[in-house]
């Protein structure tokens, strides 16, 4: 089965499509066959521009204030499971937002239809064959699409770089929103920012993330000293998250963010699998953990057995020092 | 206020989990199951519901396997009483199967809020609460860190990508919730008098069937898997005993990939 037309569930943040979003087209347009968009935000006609120069020859949008008001994945999934029919997607792309997962599960539930998560590639081979890592990225799993069209398929961030495609302005086409009784009962009351200054994490060119190996929350500013002093970002394992040390938003891995930085400083984290799968596409690793045994050597480029308290404290003087 | 919660039981993640090359399937020797650790966070969290409202909660959960050590512990937590769904058949069904069975032995009896982790810990297809609240004909509140009930209002603190949300719902209606739900750290630990209590807990044990399901398993998953192969390693680099000039080593690292 060949793909003749694929879908990008487009989402939309501060006026622009999302990184994820853009990157789903440099995949889409690798399938051969046509590559549109649906997009669904109070913002969407901003953003038909970029779709357009990322590939995506048609738009489908609706500026209805209830995908912003609503939870957004009951109202999308309505509005999806009424274009499907009209226009018959093979595939429909999603990247692994929050909001996408919402989607793309009721979707699928009300197609009847299949869905596959945490996908990492995807090509077109006998039909849709998503690739994903199980196990912290130890194994690679394939897995073919058999039933009715569309195939769903989420996928993770960060899977291709998101290049423009040269392509021209979109056709766009208004499309009605369809949202049930059902579907407008989950209200958002208000939206809050976690505040953070410099690169956003996803894309500094360097992270330097802390675990519990630091000790104490305080100890997170020696971090944040360092990443402003060479421009990064910084992240965390989720045992630190969870114990409520730093926000979510910083948390690295399976159930937190994909980076892939020129170089990630992992300071006293243990490298359990579900923290490296969401790292380990780094171009280098750094990891400094003052017990030799730590799982993080298997995969550092350049490992510091000691003490993190002690080593980035000076590893900050070094960096002053050399202006 | 009945409440339900969905556990799963996963193989005990502190082993590394493999797919067998063959047959595509878990391989299960000599592997414990237990309750998923993020669903031990859905159980705290529907018991604090059920405590602050005066009602009880009902586990729910699907297993392939007869065996119910998810269950037992979910009841040694607290709960009142199971519903088990176990059938050979099970074997490989996919996330919308798991859904569309769990919405049928919920629907069954009358409920207001229904429990689950954001992903299990060994699929995380992190679908099935969404496609749940699809088949049951309510609205699914998602991501949950914080959980409240009042006056047949769901108020949820949802995580988000940038920060958080606060979104509601009305009874009836799916919570998802995340490690650390309601600034727990851990989720209760079963007593001694949980875990003799639980031995005498109601369990109703039935088959897809019963609910008038009958395709699950891999025949009636939409995928199949083609293969599995062993991910690319990164090999060790170059291992270092700070003996006082880590931090040097260090700058001259990043000054060779020039980002300083
Ligand atoms: C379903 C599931 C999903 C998960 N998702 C994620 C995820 O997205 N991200 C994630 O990170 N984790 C995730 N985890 C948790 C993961 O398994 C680990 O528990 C977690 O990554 C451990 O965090 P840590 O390395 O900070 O802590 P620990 O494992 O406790 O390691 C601390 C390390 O610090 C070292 N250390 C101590 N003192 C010092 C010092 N002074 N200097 C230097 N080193 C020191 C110790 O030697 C140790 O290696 C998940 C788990 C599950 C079950
Ligand atoms: N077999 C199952 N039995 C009961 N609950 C399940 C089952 N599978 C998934 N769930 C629930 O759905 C959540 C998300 O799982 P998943 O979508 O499979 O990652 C889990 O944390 C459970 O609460």
């Amino acid at each position: 089965m060949a793909v003749a037309k694929t879908w990008i569930y487009a989402e939309v943040s501060e006026g622009r499509p999302t990184t994820t979003t853009l990157e789903l087209r440099t995949q889409a347009r690798s399938l051969g066959g046509a590559v549109e968009a649906v997009v669904l935000h109070p913002d969407a006609q901003a953003v038909t521009g970029v779709l357009g120069d990322h590939g995506a020859t048609t738009v489908y949008l609706s500026t209805d204030a209830g995908f912003a008001e609503l939870l957004v994945g009951g109202p999308a999934a309505d509005t999806l499971a009424a274009l499907v029919p009209v226009h018959r997607p093979d595939l429909i792309l999603f990247g692994s937002s929050y909001d996408s997962r919402d989607v793309a599960g009721r979707l699928a539930a009300r197609l009847g239809g299949q869905v596959i998560a945490n996908g990492l590639d995807v090509r077109v081979d006998d039909g849709v064959v998503v690739e994903s890592t199980v196990f912290g990225g130890t194994q690679v799993v394939r897995t073919r699409f058999t039933g009715a069209a569309p195939a769903l398929a989420l996928i993770r961030a960060k899977s291709f770089p998101a290049e423009p495609g040269g392509g021209g302005a979109p056709l766009v086409v208004t499309v009605d929103a369809v949202i049930s009784d059902i579907n407008r009962k989950a209200r958002v009351l208000e939206s809050a920012a976690d505040v953070a200054s410099g690169p956003k994490l996803e894309d500094a060119p360097v992270v330097i993330s802390g675990g519990r190996g630091l000790g104490d929350p305080k100890n997170f500013a020696m971090l944040d000293e360092l990443a402003g002093l060479i421009g990064g970002a910084v992240g965390a394992s989720r045992a630190v998250v969870d114990a409520g040390w730093v926000p979510y938003a910083m948390q690295v891995g399976q159930t937190g963010k994909t980076v892939k930085p020129a170089v990630y400083i992992a300071c006293g984290i243990s490298g359990a699998m579900q923290h490296t799968v969401g790292m380990k596409g780094a171009k280098s690793i750094v990891a400094i953990n003052k017990d030799a045994d730590a799982p993080i050597f298997k995969l550092a480029d350049l490992g510091v057995v000691g003490d993190a308290l002690k080593v980035v404290p000076q590893l900050i003087e070094a960096l002053k020092a050399r202006g | 206020m009945n409440v339900v919660v969905c556990v799963k039981q996963v193989p005990d993640p502190n082993s590394v989990g493999q797919l067998d090359p063959v047959t595509h399937t878990l391989r299960r020797e000599g592997v414990e199951v237990v309750l998923d650790p993020g669903d031990e966070f859905g159980v705290e969290a529907a018991l604090q519901l059920a405590e602050s409202s005066g009602g009880d909660v009902t586990v729910v959960s699907m297993t392939p396997e007869k065996g119910a050590e998810a269950i037992r512990k979910a009841l040694a937590m607290g709960c009142a009483r199971a519903v088990h769904i176990t059938d050979a058949a099970l074997v490989g069904s996919d996330a919308i199967t798991t859904a569309r069975v769990l919405a049928a032995a919920i629907a069954r009896q009358p409920y207001d809020v229904v429990i689950t982790a954001t992903e299990s810990t060994d699929g995380y297809s992190g679908v099935v609460p969404q496609a749940m609240a699809e088949f049951l004909g309510i609205p699914a509140l998602t991501f949950a860190k914080e959980v409240s009930v009042q006056d047949g209002t769901v108020r949820v603190k949802r995580q988000t990508e940038a920060g958080f949300d606060i979104v509601t719902a009305p009874t009836p209606c799916v919570v998802s919730v995340t490690a650390g739900i309601n600034g727990v750290d851990n989720p209760r630990y079963p007593q001694l008098r949980g875990i003799m209590q639980a031995k005498s807990k109601p369990v109703e044990r039935l088959t897809p069937a019963d609910l008038g399901i009958t395709a699950v398993g891999s025949a009636a998953a939409g995928q199949v898997i083609v293969e599995v192969l062993p991910a690319e390693e990164r090999g060790a680099g170059e291992i270092v005993e700070d003996d006082g000039t880590a931090a040097a080593r260090i700058v001259a690292f990043l000054a060779e990939r020039k980002v300083i």
